[in-house]
């Protein structure tokens, strides 16, 4: 029953947005949030409800860099590239982070779907620059150590997760 | 005076009375950044210690109960010393507060009114201890005009905004002013727009009053994608219904009967609290129909970005709100002729349109007095980079980068934060999109149309500042970079264009370059510049060409004689180990990912300049600073 | 604006004459700006910059984008200009494959002809093309990424005039291409075949696909006897290739042409689509009397029959069941020929030179193959042909006209007109007006069904009925006249259309032109066809009589329905798999397919899936069935519409389902039984 309540979800948000093709944006907003992603399926589905070619829906998922049309880690890491984090060599970050979970700028997702690495241009806080985001968590004034350390907490806590759910 | 008026001027009295009521108030940041710091808990903490020292507690105002009175604002522009911590009445600004400090706090500045120095700001440069705002330079040397609420008020509260006279000059330009007058007075008072065109925005309100058409629209643009630059979300978040005001007065004055505002999403909170805004305005009838008790309608609603910088183009953030690619088209038909579904659309940034109540409230001549004859008024400016204090700071235009530079964000630093007297190199203004201005122009008057003269622009009023460090080139191209990745690719010139100059720059500094180099990249900058079909494409060069005249001899010196002067282009450095300082401790040739460096264990370890990559990886991993890059 | 206004270009006053942009000036003054993505029928886009001038007081603005206004000053070849156009092209160039000399499009590329024009002999930037692979999964279009200037031109004729969106833009800034949606195949999206986007494209990023190598090699195989048809717009633009004008008929040149080539047979689809008159007129006349399946659609446009099955399942019945006019032909050739010479119909080999991609996909539908062979083997373009006869050598314009085979060479006026939009209508009118009225008419021209509108509408009056024709050109035309239908706002008899604006003579297959003049000159060389031929009218052709009473029998008999018609049925918009719900374990699954269109939505679709999705669940048949949502089986006037297993349901309440799983499931024990005890 789980991809029915899901799927009826998708008919809510395209129903809630009054099947109006302008509205499109709000609905991959919607449906992103729902699914953590944009399956092709769904996005087919999209087009045919608000009266729209499948090629049209694609190029405006693609277009915007916050849809992502394969499936993100469970921990989406964001590392702010922005000016002022950048001056404060925030790339060190990023490739320290690269590194320690064995991505490259091509693969960014980590093989068991945990960890989704990548920049964004600035989260608008930047006073605490170099900043990264994991999820919805901000983290300011970072090392690269720092930032090692952030992630090894939630491995950490993941492993424990994992056993826990191994003793129930 | 009529309902609304009666009914806002009942919610400022009784909200005045009740504050005056209430002994103490505690405002607690919580604008991202010191949200990100933890302020959240330090609030939490402060309700929960002032209840165990048994006083009454209110997060809300409602009545003349309460001995503390705790609430949360918007960003103060200092975040890099946050979580802030304000005690009012006396206006005691404390710094880095962390939970385990709120009960000192409670103790000893709530019940006894004594000042806790420890969470004092000190001014680095004086030694200085400050004990309020007014004591400190970052503050001291601004004008916070638009900002002057943001931080003092609790921007979730719409009492208090009514409170501080919110409102009135809507409902006044509702009921009062005609459309006509509102264009007349805002283009007096000769305010531009500060999203980044610096356009007449008297004139362009009163271009999309005389279309003809019943349907019209206004958005605001709180895009904000310039990297760097959080101007417009210390806005959204600390003051949102300033910027429902000003759409109230906007609307009026063109005739629109809907609005959007556009915000970025990676801004969360903003959206968040402009949400509420806009929850709240719509049940006191401030919103809606026959707003403000006059014949008035006005509907808005928010949408949320989807990660596209040009998106704050008018054009694209248009195709963006009808639910396509956010790709600009020509103009002409300009928006205020044929925008939002092909009606007239006026677009604001969220800096202009909350400008307009005030500018309503004290007068156009108050309002003049600010500023320049040509741009009058203030401007917030995100400064950031080899500064002591980084932060959102707001200076009436025409202060000079000294100003800035020297008063309010005190001082040149090096890299690793230090005061670094003399040492100032550039300030990029207007960030991707501006330019580059030197040491000649830091007694240049920062307005509209100086900083154009110089070659840059204001822009929307990132200010990167640069010490002697840094390499040009390598900024240059960090911004190329920027404006490469957000292209929306439609237009030759800037999709392969910047493309191109990116590889160019690339064989700068990494020496690939020869003289000719720099001719096609200039011809190739000049070109995108004429020629792009949009902002982003036209003002995507800037950084390149402007600091391509500004500092020409660095350039040269990488491309002609393959040296980064400020030995930051690793490609164009000469690693070697100093006999003397290594202790053969082999940590460097792990990290060599080619194997250019040998030796013996304890023995003196060297380099192979000619396997070397120049990958400057040994350099960060020797803990005995033996391994120095130099000149080629 | 004033009339004596005007503004000066290049030194010399050029008048304001209603023009909408500078572009139209500065061409009205006789300069060629070049220009990629600006074209008069599609919207303004403004990408490709080269068409940027200097006016005065303004700096450098694009042409097509800039309204003029009186006494501007432009320049339209300042140093600036220069310099920006050169480096405009060596930009596209550093990120294209260049491969010219093996390139479909190469002599009539755009992009190869700027860089000649404006003198680059070196590109200064480092080449960053990235070796995307090519889809030629389509049986029309070729689709060569590499090639690709993202003009948009293709995408805005695909959609603004064909209402089909079939590609578009995807992705961002340097890696923003034109695709069809999540870069599936184009071939599995629900592009028509039109070629539309290949006619517009200004390089060789989009091109007809060539079946030329085949043709070769059938040539070269004694054992086959190749036969030729002509389709009617070939002839009034082959010619162009070398060098002769627009709408120059060339048929005796083609004749010869071909046999040189070594074509045993060339016959003239004229001639079917003579037939084609007959059997279509006389069905229409049947729907009349019957007042059944009203308006009567024309089914000769493959790319229209394929979006009417796609877009308006509704209508599929009222699609002509006759065959295109090269169908007839193979089927009816191939059956005669193989008759008359003792050959089997696969040593047959029929060869279609067509103004058409569309035809190319028609000549493969499964309809059309019998006994594993295609009545129609390869559709080859006019471009394709052009091609091969370069290849052979032979001066076109110097050879000595030859004429076509019979008897399926001969031809009326009425056969010809089908190369252009309105023509089929003006063929059937030719016969319906005398059939119905039993006389004789001396004229034979209906002047209304003709002109450049996209819609026309017809209105004629025979014994005593008033009747109501469209004629159509350009799918998006027929989507509005469709919808229109639908709604009741408007009533037809008849409807005419043809995918290509203009018709075929506007054909993807045809040679490379741009300019609506090129297009109007060859319409205007197939009625001057008309004009000289000696009959006009297809009841008139004494060779089509001939077939009737020799082989064919009846009008619409039997062997006629056999030879001469078809029918289509709806088709699944796109090949996609449906969303699975709940999937079922066990082997023997039952799969339940709920339609989720928003037609069967409106219908109740929603109660519907959830109710199945609880019986299955109370019944515990979830490792029996498995439940998945597709969107649209297009029957959505009779929606909520189910399939269980391959039974499709109308109408659809949980008591139908229930019981079709039942049934199913039945059947499935059934299958099990015997398959234990055997
Ligand atoms: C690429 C690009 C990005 C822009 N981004 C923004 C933005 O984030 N916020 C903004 O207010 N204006 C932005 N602008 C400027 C807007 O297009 C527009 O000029 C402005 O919103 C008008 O408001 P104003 O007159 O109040 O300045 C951008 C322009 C370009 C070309
Ligand atoms: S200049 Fe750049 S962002 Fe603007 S339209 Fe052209 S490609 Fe897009
Ligand atoms: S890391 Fe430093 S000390 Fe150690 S071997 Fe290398 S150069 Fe010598
Ligand atoms: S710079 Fe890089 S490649 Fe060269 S020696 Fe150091 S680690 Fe090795
Ligand atoms: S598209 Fe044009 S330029 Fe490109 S290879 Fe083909 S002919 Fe040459
Ligand atoms: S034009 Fe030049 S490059 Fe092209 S085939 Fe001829 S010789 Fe070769
Ligand atoms: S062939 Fe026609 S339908 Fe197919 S993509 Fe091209 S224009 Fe669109
Ligand atoms: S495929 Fe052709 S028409 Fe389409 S965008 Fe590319 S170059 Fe232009
Ligand atoms: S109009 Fe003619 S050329 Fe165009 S698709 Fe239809 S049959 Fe082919
Ligand atoms: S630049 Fe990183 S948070 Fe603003
Ligand atoms: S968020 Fe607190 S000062 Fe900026
Ligand atoms: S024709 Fe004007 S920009 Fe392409
Ligand atoms: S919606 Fe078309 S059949 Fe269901």
């Amino acid at each position: 029953m789980e991809t029915l309540r899901k799927f009826e979800k998708v008919w809510e948000i395209i129903d809630q947005n009054g099947r109006d093709s302008s509205r499109l944006i709000p609905i991959l907003q919607a449906v992103q949030a729902e699914y953590r992603y944009l399956p092709e399926e769904i996005l087919t589905f999209i087009a045919t409800s608000v009266g729209i070619s499948p090629a049209r829906v694609f190029g405006v998922a693609t277009f915007y860099s916050l849809f992502t049309l394969k499936p993100k880690g469970k921990y989406h890491i964001r590392v702010c590239n922005g000016t002022a984090c950048h001056v404060k060599r925030s790339m060190d970050l990023h490739n320290a982070l690269q590194k320690k979970l064995n991505l490259r700028d091509e693969k960014d997702t980590t093989d068991d779907m945990l960890f989704t690495l990548e920049t964004v241009n600035c989260l608008g806080a930047c006073g605490l620059a170099p900043a990264m985001v994991v999820n919805e968590e901000v983290y300011g004034q970072l090392t690269p150590e720092r930032a090692n350390e952030i992630i090894d907490d939630i491995i950490n806590a993941e492993a424990h997760n994992e056993q826990d759910t191994h003793r129930l | 005076m009529n309902k609304t008026l009666i009914g806002f001027n009942k919610i400022k009295t009784d909200y005045i009375a009740w504050e005056n009521a209430v002994p103490h108030r505690v405002l607690v940041c919580a604008g991202t950044g010191c949200l990100v710091n933890g302020s959240m808990k330090v609030y939490e903490e402060f309700v929960k210690t002032i209840k165990e020292a048994n006083l009454n507690v209110i997060v809300e105002l409602k009545d003349e109960e309460g001995d503390v009175f705790v609430s949360k604002t918007g960003c103060q522009g200092f975040c890099q010393i946050g979580p802030l911590v304000t005690i009012l009445p006396e206006g005691i600004f404390y710094t880095r507060v962390k939970p385990k400090d709120v009960k000192d706090i409670v103790e000893t500045t709530i019940k006894k009114g004594d000042i806790l120095h420890r969470l004092l700001y000190i001014e680095p440069n004086m030694l200085k201890v400050c004990k309020e705002t007014s004591e400190i330079p970052f503050y001291q040397k601004q004008r916070r005009f638009v900002l002057g609420n943001c931080g003092m008020t609790d921007p979730e509260d719409i009492r208090e905004y009514i409170a501080r006279d919110g409102y009135v000059s809507a409902a006044r330009a509702c009921k009062d002013m005609s459309p006509e007058d509102i264009c007349r007075t805002i283009l007096a008072s000769g305010i531009r727009g500060r999203g980044g065109g610096g356009f007449l925005t008297g004139k362009k309100w009163d271009m999309a009053r005389q279309q003809p058409g019943d349907k019209k629209y206004i958005i605001c643009n709180g895009d904000e994608g310039d990297p760097g630059a959080f101007m417009d979300m210390g806005i959204m978040e600390g003051n949102p219904h300033s910027i429902i005001e000003g759409m109230i007065i906007a609307s009026r004055a063109i005739h629109a009967d809907e609005g959007y505002i556009y915000v970025r999403a990676e801004y969360p909170l903003a959206v968040k609290r402009i949400r509420k805004a806009i929850k709240d305005a719509y049940t006191l009838g401030i919103l809606g129909k026959r707003i403000l008790s006059s014949d008035h309608t006005f509907n808005l609603q928010v949408m949320e970005g989807a990660g596209a910088f040009v998106c704050g183009e008018e054009t694209a953030l248009i195709a963006s709100i009808e639910g396509k690619r956010g790709m600009p088209s020509p103009k002409p038909p300009f928006p205020s002729q044929s925008g939002l579904w092909g009606k007239p659309t006026v677009i604001n940034n969220v800096e202009t349109l909350s400008t307009i109540p005030l500018i309503l409230s004290v007068g156009v001549n108050k309002f003049r007095e600010m500023g320049t004859e040509n741009s009058p008024g203030t401007k917030t400016f995100a400064i950031t980079g080899h500064v002591l204090n980084t932060g959102l700071i707001e200076m009436p235009l025409g202060s000079t980068l000294r100003d800035m530079i020297y008063g309010v964000a005190g001082g040149i630093t090096s890299d690793d934060g230090k005061p670094m007297a003399d040492g100032f190199k550039a300030a990029q203004i207007g960030g991707p999109s501006g330019g580059c201005l030197t040491k000649e122009h830091l007694d240049l008057p920062i307005d509209f149309d100086s900083v154009k003269e110089a070659g840059a622009m204001v822009g929307s009023g990132g200010l990167v500042i640069m010490n002697k460090n840094t390499c040009i080139v390598s900024v240059a191209r960090f911004f190329m970079q920027f404006t490469q990745s957000e292209s929306c690719g439609k237009c030759v010139l800037c999709r392969e264009g910047t493309k191109q100059m990116l590889v160019l720059l690339d064989d700068i500094i990494e020496g690939r370059a020869t003289e000719e180099t720099l001719k096609i990249l200039e011809d190739l900058a000049t070109a995108v510049q004429k020629g792009s079909l949009c902002g982003l494409g036209k003002t995507a060069p800037n950084p390149v060409l402007s600091t391509l005249n500004n500092f020409r001899d660095e350039y040269e010196a990488h491309v002609k004689y393959k040296y980064c002067p400020t030995g930051k282009c690793k490609a164009l450095t000469k690693f070697t180990i100093d006999e003397n300082l290594c202790k053969g401790c082999m940590l460097c040739a792990k990290k060599c990912p080619v194997n250019a460096i040998t030796g013996e264990r304890k023995q003196v370890h060297r380099i192979d300049p000619i396997i070397c990559i120049r990958c400057g990886a040994c350099i960060e991993s020797c803990t005995f600073g033996a391994i120095k890059g130099e000149k080629l | 604006m004033n009339e004596n206004d005007f503004l000066i270009v290049d030194n010399k006053e050029i008048p304001i004459e209603g023009e909408q942009n500078l572009l139209e000036l500065i061409r009205k003054a006789k300069i060629d700006l070049p220009t990629f993505c600006y074209h008069s029928e599609l919207s303004v886009y403004g990408a490709c910059r080269l068409c940027m001038v200097y006016v005065e007081g303004m700096g450098l603005v694009p042409a097509c984008s800039t309204p003029p206004s009186p006494s501007m000053n432009v320049k339209t070849n300042t140093e600036d200009i220069r310099k920006m156009r050169k480096i405009i092209v060596e930009l596209l160039l550093a990120n294209h494959s260049q491969s010219c000399p093996t390139c479909q499009k190469s002599t009539t590329c755009q992009l190869q002809a700027l860089a000649r024009r404006l003198g680059i002999t070196e590109i200064r930037f480092k080449n960053q093309s990235k070796n995307i692979p090519v889809d030629d999964s389509s049986p029309s279009i070729v689709r060569d990424p590499n090639k690709c200037v993202l003009c948009g031109d293709c995408v805005r004729i695909c959609s603004e005039v064909q209402s089909v969106g079939a590609i578009d833009f995807a992705h961002r800034g340097a890696n923003t291409m034109v695709i069809p949606s999540f870069g599936k195949d184009l071939d599995k999206v629900e592009c028509v075949n039109c070629g539309q986007c290949a006619r517009i494209c200004p390089t060789g990023a989009l091109t007809p696909k060539s079946e030329v190598d085949e043709v070769w090699k059938v040539i070269h195989d004694p054992n086959k006897m190749v036969v030729a048809q002509i389709a009617p717009a070939v002839r009034v633009a082959l010619g162009e290739i070398f060098g002769m004008e627009p709408g120059v008929t060339t048929t005796g040149q083609t004749a010869a042409a071909l046999r040189a080539i070594g074509f045993n047979r060339v016959f003239d689809t004229s001639f079917t689509a003579d037939l084609t008159v007959i059997e279509e007129s006389n069905e229409f006349i049947k729907r009349i009397q019957k007042n059944e399946f009203i308006p009567q659609f024309t089914s000769c446009c493959p790319a229209w029959v394929k979006f009417v099955e796609q877009y308006y399942p509704e209508f599929v019945h009222n699609l002509s069941s006759c065959r295109s006019p090269q169908q007839m032909f193979g089927a009816l050739s191939k059956e005669i020929l193989a008759a008359q010479t003792g050959k089997k119909r696969e040593d047959i080999v029929v060869v279609s030179i067509m103004p058409c991609t569309a035809k190319k996909f028609e000549a493969k539908r499964p309809e059309f193959i019998h006994d594993g062979v295609r009545d129609v083997d390869h559709v080859i373009t006019t471009q394709e042909l052009g091609r091969m006869i370069e290849e052979a050598g032979l001066n076109f314009r110097e050879l000595d006209p030859e004429s076509f085979n019979l008897p399926f060479g001969f031809k009326t006026g009425a056969g010809v007109i089908f190369g252009n939009s309105g023509g089929v209508s003006e063929a059937v009118l030719r016969y319906v007006t005398e059939k119905l009225t039993g006389e004789k008419r001396e004229s034979y021209e209906f002047t209304s069904t003709r002109g450049e509108n996209g819609i026309r509408e017809i209105k004629i009056s025979l014994a005593g009925k008033e009747f109501s024709l469209a004629t159509v050109s350009g799918l998006g035309n027929a989507r509005q006249v469709l919808e229109k239908i639908k709604s009741g706002q408007a009533f037809y008899d008849f409807v005419e259309v043809m995918a290509c604006p203009g018709g075929c003579v506007g054909g993807a297959g045809q040679p490379v032109f741009t300019n609506p003049v090129v297009r109007q000159k060859r319409t205007k060389g197939i009625y001057e066809n008309d004009r000289m031929l000696e009959l006009h009218k297809s009841q008139d052709n004494p060779y089509i009589n001939e077939l009737y009473t020799s082989f064919l029998g009846e009008v619409g008999g039997h062997k006629a329905h056999e030879l001469l018609h078809t029918g289509y049925k709806s088709r699944k918009r796109i090949a996609d798999e449906g969303m699975s719900l709940s999937s079922s374990d066990g082997e023997q699954t039952i799969e339940v397919n709920v339609c989720f269109g928003t037609g069967c939505f409106l219908k109740g679709a929603q109660k519907l899936l959830r109710d199945i999705l609880v019986h299955i669940d109370t019944e515990q048949l979830g490792d029996k069935v498995s439940v998945s949502a597709s969107f649209c089986f297009e029957m959505c006037e009779k929606g909520p519409v189910i399939r269980v297993g391959d039974k499709v349901i109308e109408g659809c309440t949980l008591e139908k389902a229930a019981l079709a799983i039942e049934e199913e499931r039945q059947k499935v024990l059934g299958d099990k039984t015997v398959n234990s005890m055997q």
